[in-house]
């Protein structure tokens, strides 16, 4: 009998990690579903670039106050994590705070000591994040896409987090034998008085409970990661690794269509020749973006990063001057549609059946993509690597070269470029006109 | 602003035999655009006045494709690559200026991809080197005192970093110069770019070269310093949609030294 918190402690710890690890390879699945890209470059300026970003947040001080509540909220989440090790440990061999029985008091105080503050320090800023969302509204929390599931997904999380919090808190709070050893109490001996007057077996009660709850509702949150904006935590990591290197305005030739341009300039190329024997015709590739599975796999890995902060949508000119365009909707849509058609794999024994949707037209239309002016604020403005502007570039692309489907005055602009070399109707021969004029 | 401007082209020096130390990139708006001649002249009246052994295409010239390639037409984008680049590199081309940012970043970034790789500088560097060399002198008189901001061009600063070199040739001028509640990697877009100069904007309610043009008039400047044709086109539309244009000028970083010289 005395066996069996132990037994029912690893089964939820194992059946926990296990869920989680399931719908990490579907994640992992689903991001290969983009095209192949090889990334093995510049090794040094990635892990640099991984952590300056991600573990060093200096995109997040930008925005001064977000970025040093997001930094509590972020240390105290890394640090306290290390009482969970604790508490695993403990729950799996039934031993009882079982750092006291490896480390000096003192240091095991100054441990416990440090997570309190922390815990405090992270309840503060947690609430602070609430009422920014949900009583001041700050406007960048309320764009059109941030009604119904994601505006409470973002809500859910710091719900998750005050429980989490408290519960760490009560837990120290009426365990009577670290009360008692009264170092590493700094914040729940303040606790304490709230429980007096409770006898040792409620007491006992009532640590147990929190204690189980807490490490329960580690492993919820963990698993509640999958589906929700707040996958970042994990995958700010490989994405600010994977983020782009090269100057923001070098956006990448499209080597298909360089091969055809090629083959337009070599005087020698015969385009009705028959192929060579033994070299299978390949099918055209398709010019750009219209689905999910067009985009590469560094732009769905982006769109699994994104946590909707909707900074990039606040710096961008199009959302600011009322236009349709929020790259945070880009994100979320390419990660919506990636999960839709995820969901379909499963459902259809791991082949995709036609739908009948899109990425283009069921979720990104195209006003959207025809009011990006391409300055890069979406890009400049993520915290963590993020490219909007790649995945709007791509759709263009398509629109253009698979569907002729620009705006007409765009038409008239590349027609004007492809007869006189010029965005302009102006003579090529007219170039140095403005030598001889006043 | 009379005097004879000396503008050779790589095929005249090629016929001599001569190779100039820097090819002038002109660009569309710099060779068509009316607003744009004047910044294309002034920027070669400096480099006459400095003694730049420069040259231009001329009629050699054509679109670098950037329109086309943020409008999301690649492949008209690569035609007008490769044959700028046959032509660059027929003249064996080492160094590139141009007084349009979008010139610049796809000549520097996108053409190597091509098989054209050149050192690619925009004016407002080369001015600057040119100053640090002492070809050029600046006197600021005419400009002492006077409150100039700099709009900063997107495919100068955010694409490709460059945020000082304008703003140090605006202090030798011994201007004030102040910054937009934007500015350097959050500075607003004027506008025009990926391809939206050529296209009426998308339903909203602000156009934003007027949104820009607010931005700048809240810190009351006498002079909105650009350095991109497309921005200079979208600032002067928003001045005079504030109808502010007789007290607030705007003008490129070129136009600002060769005026303090009385080029």
């Amino acid at each position: 009998m005395e066996y069996i918190p132990q037994i029912l402690f690893t089964i939820i710890l194992i059946g926990g990690i296990g869920f989680f690890a399931q719908n990490v390879k579907k994640l992992s699945r689903n991001i290969k579903l983009g095209k192949d890209v090889k990334i093995n470059d510049n090794k040094k300026q990635r892990w640099t670039n991984m952590a300056k970003i991600a573990l060093g947040q200096t995109k997040m001080v930008v925005r001064p106050i977000a970025g040093f509540l997001h930094i509590i909220v972020y240390v105290g989440f890394v640090i306290i994590n290390i009482e969970v090790l604790e508490i695993v440990i403990d729950g799996v061999f039934g031993t009882h705070r079982v750092g006291l029985s490896v480390l000096p008091v003192s240091l095991y105080g100054f441990l416990i000591g440090t997570f309190e503050i922390l815990a405090v320090l992270v309840l503060a800023s947690v609430i602070i994040f609430w009422i920014r969302r949900n009583i001041i509204k700050l406007k960048r929390f309320l764009s059109a896409e941030m009604t119904g599931w994601p505006k409470s997904d973002g809500n859910i999380i710091l719900y998750f987090e005050v429980v989490l919090m408290c519960l760490f808190l009560i837990m120290n709070a009426t365990d009577t034998s670290f009360q008692n050893l009264d170092s590493g109490n700094v914040v729940s001996q303040f606790i304490a008085p709230l429980f007096s007057g409770l006898s040792k077996g409620t007491l006992h009660f009532i640590e147990q409970s929190a204690w189980w709850l807490h490490i329960v509702g580690i492993l919820t949150f963990l698993n509640y990661l999958y589906y929700s904006k707040h996958l970042h935590i994990l995958l700010a990591f490989p994405n600010t690794y994977y983020g782009k290197l090269t100057p923001k305005g070098q956006f990448k030739n499209l080597e298909a269509v360089t091969n055809e341009v090629k083959l337009m300039m070599d005087p020698d190329a015969d385009p009705f020749a028959t192929p060579a024997v033994g070299v299978e015709e390949s099918e055209p590739e398709k010019f750009g973006a219209s689905d999910v599975t067009d985009l590469n796999w560094v732009q769905l890995l982006n769109s699994y990063t994104c946590t909707e902060c909707g900074r990039c949508t606040s710096e961008c000119p199009a959302n600011q001057t009322g236009k349709k365009l929020s790259p945070r909707k880009i994100m979320m849509d390419t990660r919506d549609r990636l999960v839709e058609v995820g969901k379909n794999i499963d459902a259809n024994k791991g082949t995709f059946e036609p739908d009948g949707k899109q990425l283009l037209g069921d979720y990104i239309s195209t006003e959207e993509l025809w009011a990006c002016t391409s300055c890069n604020a979406c890009v400049q403005a993520c915290p963590v690597s993020i490219d909007p502007l790649s995945i709007i570039m791509d759709m263009r692309q398509y629109l253009v070269m698979e569907q002729s489907a620009a705006p007409s005055d765009l038409n008239n602009m590349m027609g004007n470029i492809e007869n006189n070399g010029a965005p302009w109707p102006f003579n090529q021969q007219d170039r140095l006109n403005w030598t001889n004029e006043s | 602003m009379s005097n004879e401007m000396n503008v050779p082209t790589m095929a005249s020096l090629f016929a001599e035999g001569k190779q100039p130390e820097v090819l002038f990139w002109v660009g569309c708006a710099g060779s068509f655009d009316d607003r744009a001649k004047k910044i294309t002249k002034a920027f070669v009246k400096i480099l006459n006045k400095a003694n730049v052994s420069f040259a231009v295409l001329g009629t050699e010239e054509s679109c670098t494709g950037d329109p086309a390639k943020r409008a999301g037409n690649e492949f008209l984008f690569q035609m007008q690559a490769v044959t700028n680049i046959e032509v660059l590199n027929a003249y064996e081309v080492k160094k590139v200026v141009t007084a349009c940012p979008h010139c610049f970043n796809t000549l520097k970034n996108e053409y190597p991809g091509l098989g054209g790789t050149y050192d690619v500088v925009h004016h407002t560097q080369f001015l600057k080197q040119l100053l640090e060399e002492g070809r050029i002198t600046m006197e600021g008189g005419k400009f002492k005192g006077k409150r100039i901001t700099f709009h900063d061009p997107c495919y100068l600063g955010r694409a490709n970093d460059v945020y000082e070199a304008p703003r140090d040739l605006i202090r030798k001028l011994d201007a004030e110069l102040v910054e937009m509640k934007s500015c350097k990697t959050r500075g607003l877009c004027c506008g025009a770019g990926g391809a939206q100069m050529f296209k009426e904007s998308e339903p909203g309610n602000k156009d934003v070269n007027i949104e820009r043009t607010e931005q700048a008039l809240e810190i009351k400047p006498d002079i909105i310093a650009a350095g991109c044709p497309f921005c200079n086109t979208m600032m002067t539309d928003g001045v005079k949609n504030k109808e502010k244009e007789a007290s607030i000028a705007v003008m490129d970083i070129a136009e600002l030294i060769a005026s303090a010289d009385d080029l």
